[in-house]
Order: C-alpha cells, then structure tokens, then sequence
C-alpha cells in the first residue's frame, strides 16, 4: 500500500490488455490507490499526485466543469502547504502568459448550469469520505 | 449527419485548438454536432484514482443526459472521454442492479444504449472514399508518425477500436489524404497523460522516447487524437529539449489538423498556428516545403520566439 508504483501508474491499461490471464491489473492499481488513500498512509512523495487528484475533484464538484486555472492555483497552494516547496510553487507560472498569447486560457472558466445536482452525486458517491 | 458532442473539459480548455480544427473539418463534411446540454466532466484519471462510485456516476450522468436528448450516437475526441464513457456504460450493461442504482444516484434513467465515437471512428463513418473525395490540397510533404497513446485502443474489451498492439486506422486515414505514415516503434505507448502536472518528470521522460523514436524513423510530424497526448508532446517540448538536451523541433498535429489542411484550410483556420511548437520548426522539418498542394503561402517571420504566427503544413 505504501509502494510509489501505485501512484507512478499512468494507467495506460498496457499490463490489462497483455496480461494472459485477463486480470485488470490496471483496475487493481484504481482499487490499492483508493485504499491507500482511505486508509492515509501514501508516501510523502506520492503526495503531490494525491494532491493532485483531489484537487481536480474539488473542482469538479463545485464547477461541474474542470476549470484549469483553479486546478493549478488549488493544486500549487495544497502542495506548498505540504512540502513548503517555492521552487515547485513557481515551478509552471511562465506557463500562463504562453497559454494566453495563444488563446488557449481562460480566466473565467465553464461551469455546468445544474451545479446542484453535482454536489448530490457527489455526496451520494462519496458516503463519508473526504476530499 | 447529426451527432451528440460531449467535447469534455480540455476541449474547452487549453485544448480548444483541437476542437476548433474538428469542428472545421467537420463542417465541411456535413456533420452536424449537436453539443449535448449541461454536460458535465467525465471525471477523468481522478475520479478512478480515488472513488469507483465516481468513476462510473460522471459518464453515468453525461449518457443519460445525451440519451434524454433524444441521441444514439455521441462524438467524444478526447479518448480519456471517451474511455470513461465507454467503461460506464459497459459496467451497467453487464448489471442491471447498478445500473438502476447508478440511475438513482445521478437523477437520470441511464439506459446505456448511446453510442459513443471517438474521431477516429467519425472519420471512418464518414468514409476514406468520401475524404479522399474532398481533398484539395494532398499531403505530399508529410511522413507522419501516427500515435495513438493509451486510451484509444485500450482497453480493447471496453473501447473495441481497432487493434490495441497494431493500430492501423490513422495511418489508413492519413495515407487517403495523400500523406505518407512512417513505422516506429511507440505508437500505443504512453506519453504521461494527466501527470503533466503532478509528476512532470514521468512526462518528460515518456514524451522524450516517444519523440526520439518517431525522428528516428524518419517522422517529420506526429499526428494525435488525443488532447493530453497534445499537451505533454507540443506544450512540453520545450521543457523535454531542455532537460535532456537535445533539439526535437516536431510538429504535433491534431488528427483534424492533418484532415483541415488536405481539405484546404489554411493552418490558422485549425489553430496550427496556436500549436507550442511552430511553423518555422515544421519548416525546418521538411513539411510544407515540398511542391505538394499544402505549401501555404512563404512564411512570414514570426513575433518572437516560439510565436506560431504563420502556421505551415
């Protein structure tokens, strides 16, 4: 449970499709990340990744949408609040201007109009657990 | 034709040069998308890393809501979509106790009967005889390296497309808009996908082989069908010849791209020009400059650096 493979899994879904037994070893590593973070005991170094991920699901809920701007700064501010890192904090900012010369930025993100229902799904899906 | 569309998040994201240029050529083609209404997120790598209910509930939500629309068939261009949606819908199929409970939870009847196509599969609808038909600029100058990543083949008992070691349906387009395919070695390997972020290392080090090996054998372009792959090839290039000292200097053209450009379009009308890695560096690669039909107009000196100003295929 405290491997960095789980969460160096990029989930390609190669071992699934090879495997000659047709064992879903890329369902296994969903099932050993979602345990591992139940139970709290990912690495430190696995962190920024969990991180990662639940930011995005935050988002998600409260959007509907994914909203890329938020997800960085959400991301960025959870992570320096880990591992006090200003160098990774700062590590991607030259990226925003380049992705604004090409349009390819929003400031203002989508949301989905029924946000409400989302924070149900959410609720029904998520029983007690937290992001 | 008419077609739902779930675009998915990057698509209206930093990935909105690969909508632009589908629904340009889709226009074209007589292929009417109809975005579906208040689509939500598919969830993504997220959702299956960290709650399975989520996992299936999100794409649950996004089939209902294309099905009470009144659609059978769905384009999803971003494969992780389309994966996602393809998963769901197969996991209440096989178990009609989740299913209506999968329903309850999104407050929608899903009934898992819409058809999801990835754009690869809309190409394939439309015809390789019809495109053929509709090409006005050949792509002669192109010796692309055709790579599918993940999530377009695998896994090939959710997504049923094409062959998950061998693909060949890219390449068949390809070759019908007049371009040239080259055969490599990466084509469904794995470019980092939604790690840019978080473990920009994996990325890295993923993209970089695949790069090297598509220049290896002799590809002046890759061409994708997946936004992430996009992201972690064009906007990462930068960083992966930095870390690893090497200049790659690859053009990555969206599947629609290559389509767009043998249908006529100029590269801005695509948003080629928007690409990271730009007009002057394909140049350098030998795309554009043959005498073929997609030799754009002499390019114009760009901004500053890295402004894809004039686009060139």
């Amino acid at each position: 449970m405290r491997a960095q493979s789980i969460w160096q899994c990029v989930s390609c879904q190669t071992c699934a499709t090879r495997c000659p037994k047709s064992v879903d070893c890329a369902g296994v590593m969903d099932a050993l990340r979602q345990l591992s973070v139940e139970r709290g005991v990912a690495t430190p170094e696995q962190q920024r990744i969990v991180l990662f991920q639940k930011a995005f699901l935050r988002n998600i809920r409260r959007n509907g949408r994914l909203n890329e701007l938020e997800l960085i700064e959400e991301f960025k501010l959870s992570t320096f609040l880990h591992d006090r890192s200003i160098s990774f904090l700062l590590k991607d900012a030259t990226l925003a201007p380049k992705l604004m010369k090409r349009k390819k930025f929003h400031l203002v993100g989508e949301k989905a109009h029924d946000r409400a229902v989302l924070a149900r799904i959410f609720a029904r899906c998520m029983d007690n657990s937290r992001l | 034709m008419n077609l739902a569309y779930y675009p998915g998040c990057a698509l209206h994201g930093s990935s909105n040069d690969y909508e632009q240029s589908l629904r340009a050529c889709l226009a074209t083609l007589d292929v009417q998308l109809k975005e579906i209404d208040d689509w939500i997120c598919c969830g993504a790598t997220a959702a299956h890393s960290l709650n399975q209910k989520l996992a299936v509930a999100l794409p649950a939500r996004n089939l209902a809501l294309a099905e009470n629309q009144g659609f059978r068939e769905m384009l999803a261009p971003c494969p992780m979509c389309s994966m996602q949606l393809l998963k769901a819908r197969k996991a209440l199929a096989q178990d009609e106790a989740l299913r209506r409970s999968v329903s309850e939870i999104v407050e929608l009847e899903v009934r898992g009967e819409l058809q999801v196509l990835n754009l690869i599969q809309l190409f394939e609808l439309i015809g390789l005889d019809a495109l053929k038909a509709a090409v006005k600029a050949p792509l002669a100058s192109l010796r692309a390296a055709c790579y599918y990543g993940c999530l377009l083949t695998r896994p090939a008992s959710v997504v049923e497309f094409d062959d998950a070691e061998q693909p060949r349906s890219m390449e068949k387009i390809v070759e019908a808009l007049g371009g040239k395919t080259v055969d490599w070695n990466y084509r469904t390997e794995c470019c980092g996908a939604g790690m840019t972020m978080a473990s920009e290392q994996t990325v890295l080090e993923l993209s970089h082989k695949i790069l090297s090996n598509a220049a290896a054998h002799g590809a002046n372009c890759l061409v994708v069908a997946c936004p992430m792959c996009h992201v972690n090839l064009d906007m990462k290039q930068a960083n992966i010849e930095r870390h690893y000292g090497v200049r790659h200097a690859m053009p990555i053209y969206y599947l629609s791209d290559v389509v767009g450009l043998a249908l006529g379009f100029k590269p801005e009308a695509l948003g080629v020009n928007r690409h990271f890695v730009c007009s002057a560096d394909a140049a350098a690669r030998g795309v554009g400059t043959s005498d073929a039909g997609v030799k754009a107009s002499a390019p114009t000196k760009a901004a500053g650096p890295k402004a894809c100003a004039t686009g060139k295929a």
